[in-house]
């Protein structure tokens, strides 16, 4: 997999050609002109909270306004800690249900509906050429459709909900080229992982990043959302597939609001360029404790287990779960392994049950955990004790992340996940997956 | 905005959000109440030797990981004077900035800070003086528009006064 780096300059003959950022931005910001590094007062799209709808909620109050801008273009969706794990999150919880019937909000989603980014794309929120906020880092999911989408603080999340407008500094765009068919259980995790641990955690931040080539125009949805989730992890402020036929044939039909096919300009100027080619990529693997330390399988395997998790907003939609169970049918986990599988959504997990997924998971020794954020986060539904190992599809690695800050995380794709739950240790999923 | 002077602790580089607040803190919505939390995990004693108008001196990408305002709310609340770092994540970024947490970005800032020298850093000037090393560094500041909403306390001081609401 070979990386080069070459600065692009923009044209200076046809005027002032622009990014997707940039284009967007410029739109929302009622500009004729932009260029980055400037700040610009945006309107927003649509703006989504989760529980901490509940902080932003208290920050709305303390700004005095007694409604918010525009109730439909506001979300709310139960996630994190769903059933309430506590009686704080469950009291946080009611006041944020009395908050959307006060405010007349329609778009909220309870504790039966899935993980935000997921519900956000299938429920038709996330649509090309918008701008999209969330109170969420991951937020960048949706740019897999060609939204600017992009994560903020709570506060701020108050003054567009009072005002719907956010300054935002136009960010400088990183442009990443993925070509090459991608191996026999190498996917979309891989390569992002790959890509981070070549460019660092912090090789994109406060930038965009357009994602491009033959292997990123051939991925699935569910594969693009993996890229521009996980771009969060090398700090990127917005991850873009540019749309292109799958993103329209996907939106067209659950839109809710109007949308536009927005490409880059030809000639934009970016601030770097990197290219991929992943035809020879190994199923690879984000050790302890930075998601940038990123290595082949074949360098870390046989590394004992404590817990493989398979889901979250990276990786838990139908195609993971197929993926999954390609590799578990007819074997079991491990007798020393927990694993723990949570669908991204309800209409996953309905999907699932209905091809016989959940049945070959549940049959292999899986426990299955209701669609949510899960242990991802470190708050319930999987926590692990003090030199606990665990390898999982989520998106973070950091220490004490899911629990314990003496528990070790590897991230990988769900079938290395699955291979690794069966042998109670790290594992390659390729042996698994015969043509 | 008148210069900060404190104590100054110093911070690795790649300090995130899971560290400086802890996830499972993360229901905890009473500002007040945050700074019992910060840095709990990975840093315990921070919060009995460090003291109001101290100051934090960390390395690159500093507030790295999930976008909870938890942390710079905890940092800010506990009363830390200002975050200089080499760099920052974006989101933390902006929340400090959004809550009114006086930050810099210095280059190279722990060649020429250790921890517990008394430091005095002037965000608008540019410039930060090592008292107890008899140093003195300049630096590029914020904007000037981020600069003012710092001074206004955040973007709550700052949306009431645009709505005309003080």
């Amino acid at each position: 997999m070979g990386m080069t780096r070459s600065s692009l300059t923009g044209s200076s003959l046809t005027g002032s050609p622009l990014t997707l950022a940039e284009k967007i931005l410029a739109k929302k910001a009622g500009k004729d002109k932009i260029s980055a590094g400037e700040i610009v007062q945006a309107k927003v799209d649509v703006a989504m909270s989760h529980e901490n709808g509940r902080m932003v909620k208290l920050s709305f109050e303390r700004i005095g306004v007694e409604k918010v801008w525009a109730p439909e273009k506001i979300v709310i969706i139960f996630d994190h800690r769903v059933p309430a794990e506590s009686e704080r999150t469950a009291i946080g919880q009611k006041e944020l249900r009395e908050f959307v019937k006060a405010q007349g909000i329609k778009n909220f989603y309870d504790i039966n509906v899935g993980v935000c980014h997921q519900v956000l794309v299938e429920e038709g929120f996330s649509r090309p050429g918008i701008l999209l906020v969330g109170t969420d880092s991951h937020t960048t999911t949706a740019g897999a459709l060609g939204a600017f989408a992009t994560g903020i603080g709570a506060t701020e999340m108050a003054a567009v909900w009072a005002t719907g407008e956010l300054w935002l500094r136009v960010p400088e765009t990183l442009k990443i080229v993925v070509n090459g068919k991608l191996p026999r259980g190498v996917y979309a995790k891989d390569v992002i992982l790959n890509i981070i641990g070549r460019i660092g955690a912090d090789g994109a931040d406060y930038k965009a990043i357009e994602y491009s080539g033959d292997t990123i125009s051939s991925m699935s949805i569910a594969s693009r959302m993996v890229i521009s989730n996980l771009s969060m992890e090398a700090g990127a402020k917005v991850a873009f597939v540019i749309p292109d036929s799958i993103t329209e044939d996907y939106v067209k039909t659950r839109a809710k609001g109007p949308y536009e096919m927005i490409s880059p300009d030809p000639y934009a100027t970016y601030l770097s360029e990197h290219t991929f080619d992943v035809s020879d990529l190994e199923p690879q693997l984000a050790c302890p404790h930075q998601v940038d330390n990123v290595k082949p399988v074949t360098e870390v395997e046989g590394t004992k287990i404590n817990q493989a998790v398979i889901g979250s907003c990276t990786n838990g939609r139908l195609e993971d779960l197929q993926e999954a169970a390609r590799v578990l049918k007819g074997r079991k986990v491990h007798p020393e392994v927990r694993l723990l599988v949570v669908p991204a959504s309800w209409k996953i997990f309905k999907e699932a049950l209905s091809e016989g997924i959940i049945e070959t998971l549940v049959d292999a020794g899986a426990v299955l955990v209701n669609a949510g954020c899960g242990p991802c986060l470190g708050a319930h539904q999987g926590c692990l004790a003090p030199g606990e190992v665990a390898v999982t599809s989520t998106n973070r690695n950091f220490q004490g992340r899911m629990g314990s800050a003496e528990a070790f995380l590897y991230l990988a794709s769900p079938a290395t996940v699955a291979a690794s739950a069966i042998e109670g240790k790290l594992a390659d999923p390729r042996k698994y997956l015969e043509a | 905005m008148e210069p900060v002077k404190g104590k100054a602790w110093i911070f690795p580089d790649d300090v995130n959000t899971d560290v400086i607040y802890p996830g499972r803190y993360m229901s905890i919505t009473d500002a007040e109440e945050t700074p019992k939390y910060l840095f709990e995990t990975v840093y315990p004693d921070f919060r009995q030797k460090a003291k109001p108008g101290d100051v934090i001196v960390a390395g690159k990408y500093f507030g790295c990981g999930s976008s909870r305002e938890q942390a710079a709310t905890a940092i800010r609340y506990f009363g830390i004077g200002c975050v200089v770092a080499e760099s920052f994540a974006r989101i933390f970024y902006r929340n400090a900035i959004n809550l009114g947490l006086p930050i810099a970005v210095v280059p190279g800032i722990r060649e020429h800070v250790s921890e517990g020298d008394e430091i005095e850093v002037d965000l608008a000037g540019g410039e930060l003086i090592n008292h107890t090393a008899g140093k003195e560094l300049t630096f590029d500041p914020l904007p000037r528009f981020l600069l003012d909403l710092i001074g206004q306390g955040g973007l709550i001081p700052a949306t009431r006064k645009k709505l005309g609401l003080m």
